[in-house]
Order: C-alpha cells, then structure tokens, then sequence
C-alpha cells in the first residue's frame, strides 16, 4: 500500500478547516454552524492523522479518538442546548441572539 | 476651694457633649442647657469669694491639669489661670452667658433646632472660659478658635437661608485673617523666648528685649492682628455688622457681650509686651480712635435695628482698643464690663421687639412700642442711657468717662483723642435715641403678635439692675485691677481734672440727646429733608455701606481671586490631564462597538485574530 504524501493529508485537513470556518462564520442557522464545527474538528483530526503517518507513529490516530469521544459529548451537550433554546424562541436564528436575557 | 477652677469650663463642656450626642425632649435641653451655665456661674462666683476672702500667694493662682503635649522643648500644658483681669472676666462670661441662656429658653421655643442651640452655645460659653483662664498662649488660642467656629455656626444657625450662610462664612473667613497673624505671632514669640506660658513670656519679654525693640514690636503687632479681626475692628470690621443673620441671643452673647471682647481681652493679658513696643500701642490708639468714629457715623444711618446695635458694638469696642493704647488698662477692661451688661441687654431688648412683630427688623416699621411693651421699653431705655453715657447714674457713664478722660491724662493721651472720644459720644447718643425715638415712641404701624414671659423679661430685669449698679463699683474694681493691670494717670496733665471731662461729656450726651429729639420725635422732617439733600444722600449711602468697606474688599480680594480661579480653570496640566480622560473616552467608544453581542462576529474576529498572529510569526 502506498503511502499517501503527508503534504495532501495537510491539504485536505486544511480545506475542511476552511470550508468548516466559512460555514461557522456564513451560516445563521445554530444547526448548521454546530456541523460545521464538528467540520472544522474533523480538519484538525485529519491533519493529526496525516501527520503521524508520516512519522509512521499511531499517536496521530490515537488522538483522533480521542478526540471524536470528547466531539461526540460536546454535540450532544450543544444539541440539547439548541434544543432548549429552540423551544424558548422558536428560532435558531444566531443573530437573533444578541441579548444574554432570554426573557428580553 | 480654688481647686474647683477647673469646673467652671469643664461643666459647660460636657454638657455640650451630651447635648450635642443624646437626644432629649425640650424641658430637659432647656434645662440642661440653662443648668450647666448656672453652675458654672455659681462655681465662678465660688471661686472669686475664696479668691478675695484669702488671696493666694503672688496674687494669682495656677491650677496645673495635666500636660497637653511635650515636643522638643514645647511643654504646653492644660493649666487654668486665675488673677484678678481673669477672675473678672471669667465672672462676666458666666454671669452674661446664663441669663442670656435662661432668655433664650424662651427666645427659641418655637425652633426646630433647639437641641443643637443650646450644644453650640454651651460649648461656645466653655471655650470662651478656657480662652479667658488659660496660662498659656496655646491654650488661650485652642479657646480662641472654639469661639471662632460657635460664632460661625451659630451664625449660621438658620442654614437654610444661603445668606446666613454666607455671613457665617465671611465672618469664619475675616477673622480668620486676623487668626493667622496671631497664630504667627505665637510662633514668634516661642521661637525668641522659648517659652508660651503667658507670665513666664512677660517676664522673659521685659529681660531680653528692650522698649522698642523690633521683635517686640513685630510680636505685638501681630498679636494686634488677631485681636483685631475678632474684636471687629478697622480693617476687619466688616463680619460683624452681617453676623446679626443668627439668632438675637447670639448677637447678644457672643457678637456684642462676650466674644468679640476676647481682642480687648488679649491685648490686656498681654500688656507688658505692648508697653515694649511703643509704635504698637500707637497702632491700636488710632485703631480704636478712628473705628469707634467709623461705626459711630455708620450707626447713624441704619435702619435695622440688630445692625444699629452691631455698630454701636464696633464703636465702643474701639473706646476700649482706645483705652489700651493710651495705657487706661483698667478702664478698658471696666467697659469691657459694663458694655457686656448693656450691649447684652440692648440686644436681648431688641429681640423682644423683633419677635413681637414678627420677625422686623427695620425701625422704620415699629413704632409706639412703648405702651405694648414696657418692659423691653424701659430696659432698653436704661441699656441705650448707660451706652450713650447719662452721667451720675448709668455704668456706661462712668466707664466711658473714665476712658474719654483717660484719653487725655494716661501715658500715651493726647487732646486728638480726647476729642474723637468727645464726637464718639455725640455720634452714640444720636444713633441710640434716634433707635430709641423711632422704635418705642411715635405712632405704631404694626400690631404686637405677641408678649414676652417672664424667661425673657427677668434677664433683661436683672441685666438693667447690673447696667446702672455696675457703674458704681467703679473705685473697687479699679484697685482690685490695679495689681495686674497698672493705671498711673500721668502728672502731665494736672490741671485736667477728671470732674472737668467728665461734665464736658455730659454736656455732649445731651447735646446729642436733644438733637435726637429734634430729628427723630418732634420734627422727623428735618431728618427726612436732610437725608434727600443732596450732600446727605451722598453721606447717606457711603455710611449705610460702612464707608464702602465691603465694596473695596470685594474689589480688592475677592474679585481679582474669582479672577485668578478663572483663569487657572484652563491651565496647561489641567489640558494634559484632561487628554488622558479624552483619549480614554475614545477608547472605550471603539472597544464598546466590538461587544455586539453577535456569535458570528465574535467568531469572524478570533479567526482573523488567528490569522494575522500566524501570518506575524510566519512573515516576520
């Protein structure tokens, strides 16, 4: 099996990153810029991966679990806040959230 | 029995303490209030018995308390000191204060405040007799400062008019002057003879420096100061006429019987350092001379009552700065005396009148009180006759002739004096008569809304008894003086026989008596026509102003004052400071904008963040 060039493993890494940092910074929706956080995370762990096969070292993928275990809890902790707040305000509209104050 | 000195102020002291802390209903203020200064007096009168009974070794008697502080050779101590000029004074003040204590009981009845009267007059009365027994200059200036600060708050007793206010604070302010030259020449003084113990200071005085000599004359000028801006006279006369905004008590106890004689007073005490220095004993002859003329022509002229009396209060405060430039120590210290009895009583006299009119105070508007009021009308007759001096019977009689004739015969007399003393008591006669005319005969404009009781009318009683029967005590007092205070009228003038002054002065009290009558009683057009004319308007209002004094200062310090505050507003440190507090206002406008609450701007603004860090540490 041939190894794939470490310089391509950073590239697409660094294209998830950038397209999960356009869809955080674009979307208005808290759905959407949830998912592409997850993106962005998938981005880095692709970069940790790619990196530690170049050293030909597990830590990289190691990590990765690591990792996906800690993103599976944070979105589970977010869904259900999104959830809360979507019954508050009927909307998941992120600009529509200026105020701290939920009754304001 | 000497030993209980120490209570005569220490009474009235606690009770302004509890007065001033606790909070009590009104019978039990009045009588605290009232009570103290009753016992104080009578300790006061305890104590001069034992004093004459079995005079102490040296004529005085020290009572040592404890001792205040002691800095690098500076040993003042708390110590009381009684010899016969104290021992009169401290007998004036307790005696005065009371009755005047026990008419204000009434006098304030109806006042919000009256728990907070009776604490600062209560401890008015204990500072005023820590001045006047203190051994040493620290203590008698700690005195002079406490009656300074009463004076000024009961001044502005009735703060919520900002006028009263204002008084307060120009006389607080004016004297201050005066203090800081005393203060000064306190300084002086330790600083050249290492001592502020007062006999000790005469004694090395008269050792070290000789008659003439500058430090004694700086010393004794500067001292002058300070008597001067509390005694009101010229220059710093000008708070006096405007305390009369507190209530009339006050006026009558401390801004006419008591505290503005605290000048007269010092120079007394001080006497030895005076007769060191010629040129200042000359300072306060023609201090005293040309105020008690000033006041005299301003008294003329007003219209309220309570100002009428305040001038008259700086004219016969200049009779007594008169007496103690010319060397009649005694017999300033005895109109010191007498005036406490009668100015005491005019005051407490024109109190009555003002609170039965509700509140008038301009003469012009009373009138015929005569038969309403007899007993303010007939103590104010006896207190206006013993000011203007009715010869053989009143006590004002025989002090001022005792000082007019000491203005010619006494070690620095001269005939110019003796002659301002004269015109003196023509200007005293025609001001308190015309007073007189005016308020208590002619045709009543307003109703009387109500009578004095008998807690205002029994002081006044017994201030008329003491303003006649004090006259008489004239020999006595004067060789009971004479042992601190020398009187040796000179053989200079031998011809002069004091007899010869004396009806000479009588013939003046009526001359203006009688003018009084004309102008103000029979035929009050003659005043009305003079007043219009064209030189007497012009007279009119330069006097009515005080000889535009005010005007002046107002022109000469506080203005150009008010001008540099102006200008200092916009200075150059001011302008840097005021950049800093531009510059963050800034700031902070730029910095809110960026708390927008919105999530995605926080989040464009941590990634370009990102982003421009890591193209910094890349590039550069």
């Amino acid at each position: 099996m041939t190894a794939i060039p470490m310089m391509d493993g950073l590239i697409l890494g660094g294209v998830l990153f950038a397209l999960g940092l356009g869809g955080l910074l674009l979307r208005r929706n808290l759905l959407f810029i949830l998912i592409s956080i997850e993106i962005m995370l998938n981005g880095t762990g692709v970069a940790f991966v790619a990196a530690g096969s170049r050293w030909g070292q597990p830590d990289g993928q190691v990590l990765f679990l690591f990792i996906l275990a800690a993103a599976a809890a944070e979105v589970s902790v977010g869904l259900a806040l999104l959830l809360r707040y979507f019954h508050q305000r009927q909307t998941l509209d992120a600009d529509a959230m200026t105020k701290t104050n939920t009754r304001g | 029995m000497l030993r209980l000195l120490w209570l005569v102020p220490a009474i009235p002291f606690a009770s302004a303490l509890v007065l001033a802390v606790v909070r009590l209903p009104k019978r039990a203020i009045a009588w605290l209030g009232s009570c103290s200064i009753a016992a104080s007096c009578a300790i006061s009168l305890i104590v001069a018995f034992a004093f004459l009974g079995a005079p102490p070794a040296g004529g005085a008697y020290t009572q040592v308390l404890w001792t205040w502080f002691d800095v690098g050779g500076l040993r003042p101590q708390i110590a009381l000191y009684l010899d016969p000029l104290s021992l009169i004074m401290m007998i004036v003040v307790a005696f005065v204060s009371f009755l005047i204590h026990v008419y204000s009981t009434e006098f304030m009845s109806g006042d919000d405040g009256y728990g907070r009267f009776f604490a600062y007059m209560n401890l008015f009365v204990a500072s005023m007799l820590t001045l006047v027994l203190a051994n040493n200059l620290l203590l008698l200036y700690l005195g002079w400062e406490g009656v300074g600060l009463c004076s000024y708050l009961l001044i502005g007793f009735w703060y919520r008019d900002p006028a009263n206010g204002r008084a307060g604070r120009k006389a607080f302010i004016v004297t201050r002057v005066g203090d800081t030259a005393f203060i000064i020449g306190i300084f002086l003084l330790f600083h050249q003879l290492g001592t502020l113990e007062i006999q000790d200071l005469m004694r090395r005085a008269t050792l070290q420096w000789h008659t003439g000599s500058a430090m004694a004359i700086a010393a004794a000028v500067l001292l002058l100061g300070g008597a001067v801006g509390k005694s009101a006279q010229l220059p710093l006369q000008t708070w006096l006429p405007d305390a009369m905004a507190g209530p009339t008590p006050v006026s009558a106890l401390i801004h006419a019987a008591t505290m503005v004689t605290a000048g007269v007073y010092l120079i007394a005490r001080m006497h030895v350092l005076y007769a060191l220095a010629p040129p200042a004993q000359f300072a306060v002859v023609v201090i005293g001379a040309a105020t008690l003329l000033m006041a005299g022509f301003s008294a003329l002229t007003q219209h309220d009552l309570k100002r009428i009396l305040a001038y008259s209060t700086i004219s016969q405060i200049g009779y007594m700065f008169l007496a103690l430039g010319v060397g009649a120590w005694p017999a300033a210290i005895f109109h010191l005396m007498t005036h406490a009895f009668f100015k005491a009583l005019l005051f407490l006299g024109a109190g009555i009148v003002i609170e039965s009119l509700g509140g008038e105070h301009d003469i012009f508007r009373m009138g015929g009180l005569r038969k309403e009021l007899p007993v303010a009308f007939w103590t104010f007759l006896i207190a206006g006759c013993s000011l203007a001096g009715l010869p053989l019977v009143t006590a004002g009689a025989f002090s001022k002739d005792w000082i007019i004739w000491g203005a010619y015969t006494a070690a620095n007399g001269s005939i110019w004096l003796w002659i301002s003393g004269l015109v003196g008591v023509l200007l005293t006669s025609l001001y308190i008569f015309r007073a007189i005319f005016v308020v208590f005969f002619g045709k009543q404009h307003s109703p009387v809304a109500h009578k004095p009781g008998y807690a205002m009318t029994v002081p006044c009683v017994i201030l008329a008894i003491f303003s006649i029967g004090a006259g008489y005590m004239r020999g006595p007092f004067s060789d009971f003086l004479t042992a601190v205070l020398p009187w040796n009228p000179s053989a200079v003038h031998p011809a002069f026989s004091e007899i010869a002054s004396e009806g000479i002065v009588a013939a003046v009290f009526f001359v203006g008596l009688y003018f009084a009558y004309v102008f103000f009683l029979r035929r009050r057009d003659y005043a009305a026509a003079l007043a219009v004319s064209p030189a007497g308007r012009v007279l009119h209002r330069f006097w009515f102003s005080d000889w535009a004094m005010d005007w002046i200062y107002d022109r000469l310090f506080v203005q150009p004052v008010v001008w540099i505050a102006q200008i200092g507003k916009g200075d150059l440190v001011d302008g840097f400071f005021r950049f800093l507090a531009w510059l963050n206002k800034i700031a902070w406008r730029g910095l809110n904008r960026t708390q927008s609450g919105r999530l995605r701007w926080y989040a464009f603004a941590i990634a370009a963040g990102t982003i421009v860090y890591i193209a910094v540490v890349l590039f550069l």
